[in-house]
């Protein structure tokens, strides 16, 4: 419709300009012959102009067409330069967008001798490189002065703007239709609509039809000209995820909170307030009197005391003496008796700020004029909310579940030192840190952050394996009788080792940098997201505790461990060395600890107090979930991990908090299952 | 006279002695009181010192006699100096405060006051009001009983909350090292109306006593934390002699037991742990006017851990071991950090002690757990000729001294 519309008009213009004999289309071949009417061939006969033309080499179909509008191109303002842009936009000819797009930026310029269109560069102050607008090429550098430059205001620019993204919907190249449409989705307005709609009825590609869909959707939203089309575009958005869709809405539920003595007639009121509700407190709804001039301004302790300094007369302020001004009550009469002198304006009183209030009405409007459209946009944001809620509660979800498999990794080590041998190790997270340190190491020597990943992780295994083993033998076998003092002594070892690694690393984080494909995330929709890093710690997760259940239940090494847990001495006797069971098992845990570690290291950044950070949360994942099992460990970092998060969704701002409340309903829980979740049973549970 | 208190516990006299004798010197060799060899800050040191003996000796009550190994303190500690902290900042705020607004011309209301109070002290964390936990800033008293009420109630919930569950031996460290770390992360926060990170400062001015120069201030408290610490050992050693320190024994040595011989154990663990924790509180309270600034920082679970090491190191359970512990590696660790140790030049590298104190004391933490768990308190029994019977076993630890040389496992 719109296109049909503006060919005519624009065929119309040029056989105007035509009649002015400024152009010789016909000689040219009248390039736009799709669109021109057939009044248009009779003009060159009639054209006074036409031998002056003539006289000049024969222009290229884009100039002509630019001569054909010359007038309304030198005279342009924003309502007469419609038909020209429109000219342009349809006559199909390639060079016609290049020629809106110079021109809005102020790159075309006028030859002043002949009239003729070119755009050009400014080499310097007084040169100009001017450019061919049919071949590109350039023509030569020129004296500035010879040439005029076209200066379109800001309203022009923004007519050509439109006609642009018409163009550039109606290119033939993906990339560019795009572009366009990224364009629109930025910053859209109701000039977009019309070249939107056009675009529809063509041949595009899926993904750009369903955006160019939603976005004429969205601008109709904003911009429709009727009530009724606007209600059934917000429709379209009911149970809609996307940002764009709540900002669109959003506006129109918009409200200004006003006040006057009646109700306004006709005007969009959202609500009424009652003076003194939450949603309006009665010095607010004053200090919005006060603002709107309908009462005095309420007298504030500063005023007031500005007040009786300024009016202190022998050492007394309205018959009060200094001295006693020691109260807001003395001060409140002194300055009733300056004001009643008429020294000092009145001022409202506490106690007459009710009766002023009680004279006026206190509602809420709506900046979009009509109430229909509210409605269904205040519907619609409903049903957007409850679903959004959901979205969130999912993504909360996700959340928690990637803290749980970080815990969950963090706590396995744990889960079998402390859990299968009873060893408290408080330098687990030291290990943790180490693992860390050995993929920033690798990361040093192999640049390739896939190749030093794949490095990174058995190495961390191996460094971490060799420093538990050491620490088994060295220390903790000694103290095997003595928990307390293990505790103590692998808190020795922590100290040591967290300096050492501020020794030899510095104090600054070091970074640990992730391949690039893990970077990113995978977006399900606007609300529920997840970084893939976190998805493969999830994953790094679900592999360990598969290789934990595999070593355990299905290797010589874990029926041995099991057997020296539940009585060394008769696994002994069995054949079992359990020293050397002891060795291995505590390196196992140690190792893993060290790969998550690595797994830590890429998300977060590697200093030497890493593993002091998690050593907490660790052990408590462990106690909560039950020692001696590996399934209460999962249970037990699950639970912290999901309740951190749910703590967090009340609170969002303030982690610290959720952690505190955390650790106390961590005491508490120990109340009810003080050996965790699931715990151990008959003679293995000891005591 | 066979069979007094003091009598049977010739240390104690000795110990109360040795203490009077170095407040004592400490006091002539002091700027204020005496010939001045010894610097204000170092008197302040000692003090501190003193105060974190007090605090260690409530860890050897905790740990070397009930076997209870608390890691939640300095937890106690802290809160001690809070409470204190609040009156200081309060009442000396109060002083700057009232001194600007006496110059205006019109004289203060309370609300203004209050207001100015506020407005100093929150304005760091963009609030100008009084939290609720200020409501007793303004007096001393009730401050100086909330010292003693805040650690102790604290300790009783927690405590009845886990001893009633049977939480005992690493997992009850654990859940003390947990609401440690709790309650400092909670006093981060700029809504515990505690000023957050930033802490409490400027305690070390003591209001109304402007004229007062930190020299003398810093020997009154110096002998206010000796007077505590003797008082306190006084008391600990009261406690765990008598028959109430054979049950408390009993009950680190085999819980099970001591309960089955009728004793409601958790009731004694209960006071001791409250007990213990009004002494931290105590010390704490004495300790941080001698620091002058006080933050969560403080009470990070480490400090608590630390706390164990000093007495681990001086020797846990016998008095003054834990004492001895606490002043020694203190000292020695402000000596090292202060860095007044000479570098170690090894050719390839120089060892600078302030980067590797913390090396040597965590090795020398699992050296003397491993080959001397008696700590420096062995040395006393070395030169009283007092070893413990060879019994062909394993060695032991305080914990398991009740074990027979054939129940003791490798």
């Amino acid at each position: 419709m719109i296109f049909k519309t503006s060919g005519r008009l624009a065929a119309l213009l040029c056989a105007l300009a035509l009649a002015h004999g400024t152009a010789a289309l016909a000689q040219d071949g009248a390039p736009t012959q799709t669109e021109t009417p057939p009044q248009a061939s009779e003009a060159p006969g009639e054209a006074p102009g036409a031998t002056a033309s003539a006289a000049m080499p024969a222009l290229s179909p884009i100039q002509s067409l630019l001569q054909a509008n010359r007038d309304l191109i030198e005279a342009a303002s924003r309502r007469t330069i419609q038909p020209a842009i429109d000219a342009l936009a349809t006559s199909g000819l390639p060079q016609a967008q290049s020629v809106l797009e110079k021109w809005q930026a102020r790159e075309m310029w006028q030859r002043d001798s002949d009239g003729l269109f070119f755009y050009a560069e400014e080499v310097d102050r007084d040169t100009l490189r001017i450019f061919d607008f049919s071949t590109g090429e350039p023509l030569g550098d020129m004296p500035e002065d010879d040439f005029t430059q076209l200066k379109p205001n800001s309203g022009i620019r923004g007519l050509m703007g439109a006609a642009l993204v018409s163009f550039q919907l109606n290119s033939d190249d993906p990339a560019v239709r795009g572009a366009a449409l990224a364009g629109i989705e930025r910053d859209g307005d109701a000039s977009h609509l019309a070249p939107l709609r056009s675009v529809l009825d063509k041949d595009m590609d899926a993904a750009n039809r369903a955006r160019a869909e939603r976005l004429e959707r969205l601008l109709t939203v904003r911009f429709g000209e009727s009530d009724a089309e606007r209600v059934e575009a917000i429709g379209y958005f009911n149970g809609d995820l996307g940002v764009d869709a709540r900002a669109a809405l959003n506006p129109l539920v918009a409200t200004t909170l006003r006040v006057g003595t009646t109700l306004p007639e006709g005007g969009n009121v959202a609500r009424t307030l009652k003076v003194g509700s939450d949603a309006l407190p009665r010095l607010e709804a004053y200090a919005l009197l006060v603002d709107n001039d309908l009462a005095p301004p309420l007298l504030t302790v500063a005023d007031n005391r500005a007040a009786l300094e300024a009016n202190i007369v022998d050492g007394q302020v309205g018959g009060i003496a200094v001295a006693d001004l020691d109260s807001d009550e003395t001060r409140a009469r002194a300055y009733a008796a300056l004001a009643a002198e008429g020294t000092v304006p009145l001022a409202a009183t506490p106690d007459e700020i009710d009766t002023i209030l009680d004279g006026f009405t206190f509602y809420e409007t709506f900046a979009e004029p009509s109430a229909l459209v509210t409605d269904a946009a205040s519907d619609a944001l409903t049903g957007i909310g409850t679903k959004v809620g959901f979205n969130q509660f999912l993504d909360l979800s996700l959340d928690g579940l990637s803290l749980a498999s970080i815990y969950f990794l963090a706590a396995i080590g744990l889960a079998i030192t402390f859990g299968v041998m009873g060893v408290i190790n408080m330098a687990h997270g030291e290990f943790i840190m180490m693992g860390a340190y050995t993929g920033y190491v690798v990361q040093q020597i192999i640049p390739d952050y896939t190749l030093s990943l794949i490095v990174a992780i058995p190495a961390a295994f191996a460094v971490t394996f060799a420093a538990g083993v050491a620490m088994e033998r060295l220390i903790i076998r000694w103290l095997y009788n003595r928990p307390l003092e293990t505790l103590l002594s692998t808190f020795g070892v922590s100290i040591a080792l967290q300096q050492l690694a501020k020794n030899i690393f510095g104090t600054q984080a070091r970074p640990l940098t992730s391949p690039s494909w893990l970077d990113g995330s995978f977006q399900l929709n606007d609300v529920v997201g997840i970084s893939y890093i976190r998805i493969a710690i999830f994953v790094l997760a679900l592999i360990f505790l598969g290789i934990f259940l595999f070593i355990m239940k299905k290797t010589r090494l874990g029926l041995e461990t099991r057997a020296v847990t539940q009585n060394p001495r008769m696994a002994a006797s069995m054949g079992i060395n359990p020293d050397r069971v002891n060795m291995l098992t505590f390196g196992l845990g140690s190792g893993i600890a060290g790969i998550a570690g690595v797994a830590i290291g890429l998300y977060a950044k590697v200093t030497s107090e890493l593993g002091a950070d998690y050593i907490v949360q660790s052990f408590m994942t462990v106690v909560v979930g039950g020692v001696g099992n590996i399934w209460g460990t999962l249970l037990g970092a699950t639970m912290i991990g999901f309740l951190q998060k749910g703590i967090e969704w009340f609170n969002p701002a303030n982690t610290l908090a959720a952690q505190t409340y955390m650790i106390i309903f961590i005491i508490i829980f120990i109340q009810f299952r003080p050996r965790g979740i699931i715990a151990l049973k008959g003679r293995a549970a000891g005591d | 006279m066979q069979n007094t208190f003091f009598a049977k516990n010739p240390s104690i006299l000795i110990f109360i002695g040795l203490l009077a004798l170095f407040t004592l010197f400490v006091t002539v060799g002091s700027e204020a009181t005496g010939m001045g060899f010894i610097s204000t800050s170092f008197v302040k040191t000692l003090g501190k010192t003193l105060c974190l003996c007090l605090i260690a000796l409530a860890m050897d009550l905790v740990w070397g006699y009930i076997g209870i190994l608390s890691l939640g303190h300095f937890a106690f500690f802290g809160l001690g100096g809070y409470m204190i902290g609040m009156w200081l900042m309060y009442e000396r705020t109060r002083d700057i405060v009232m001194g600007s607004l006496m110059n205006a011309a019109l004289p203060p209301t309370p609300t203004e006051i209050r207001d100015a109070i506020g407005g100093q002290i929150f304005g760091v964390v963009g609030s100008n009001q009084f939290p609720a936990v200020w409501a007793f800033a303004h007096s001393l008293p009730l401050q100086l009983i909330l010292v003693v009420l805040v650690p102790g109630l604290l300790a009783l919930v927690f405590g009845w909350l886990a001893f009633r569950s049977r939480v005992t031996g690493v997992y009850l460290s654990i859940l003390t090292q947990a609401m440690t770390l709790a309650l400092s992360l909670y006093l981060y926060q700029n809504e515990s109306g505690l000023r957050g990170n930033n802490g409490l400062s400027g305690l070390q001015n003591l209001p109304h006593l402007d004229a007062v120069p930190q020299s003398l201030i810093s020997i009154w408290f110096f002998w206010a934390s000796a007077l505590a610490l003797a008082l306190g050992y006084l008391l600990c050693a009261w406690v765990v002699s008598g028959k109430f320190g054979s049950v408390i024994r009993g009950i680190r040595d085999d819980e099970q037991r001591v309960r089955f011989m009728g004793y409601s154990v958790e009731g004694y663990k209960l006071f001791v742990f409250v007990l213990t924790a009004v002494i931290a509180g105590i010390a704490g309270a004495l300790y941080y006017p001698q620091a002058g600034i006080i933050n969560p920082g403080e009470m990070a679970p480490i400090a608590s851990i630390y706390l164990a090491v000093w007495v681990a190191i001086g020797g846990r359970g016998r008095l003054y071991g834990a004492v001895l512990g606490a002043a020694f590696v203190s000292l020695v660790s402000t000596w090292f950090t202060g860095g007044q140790v000479p570098s170690i030049p090894l050719g390839f590298y120089t060892v600078d002690w302030v980067d590797w104190w913390l090396v040597l004391l965590g090795l020398s933490f699992v050296l003397v757990t491993l080959f001397a768990p008696q700590g420096i308190g062995g040395l006393v029994d070395l030169i009283a000729g007092k070893l413990a019977p060879n019994r062909h076993g394993a060695p032991l630890g305080p914990d398991q001294g009740s074990l027979r040389e054939e129940e003791a496992e490798k």
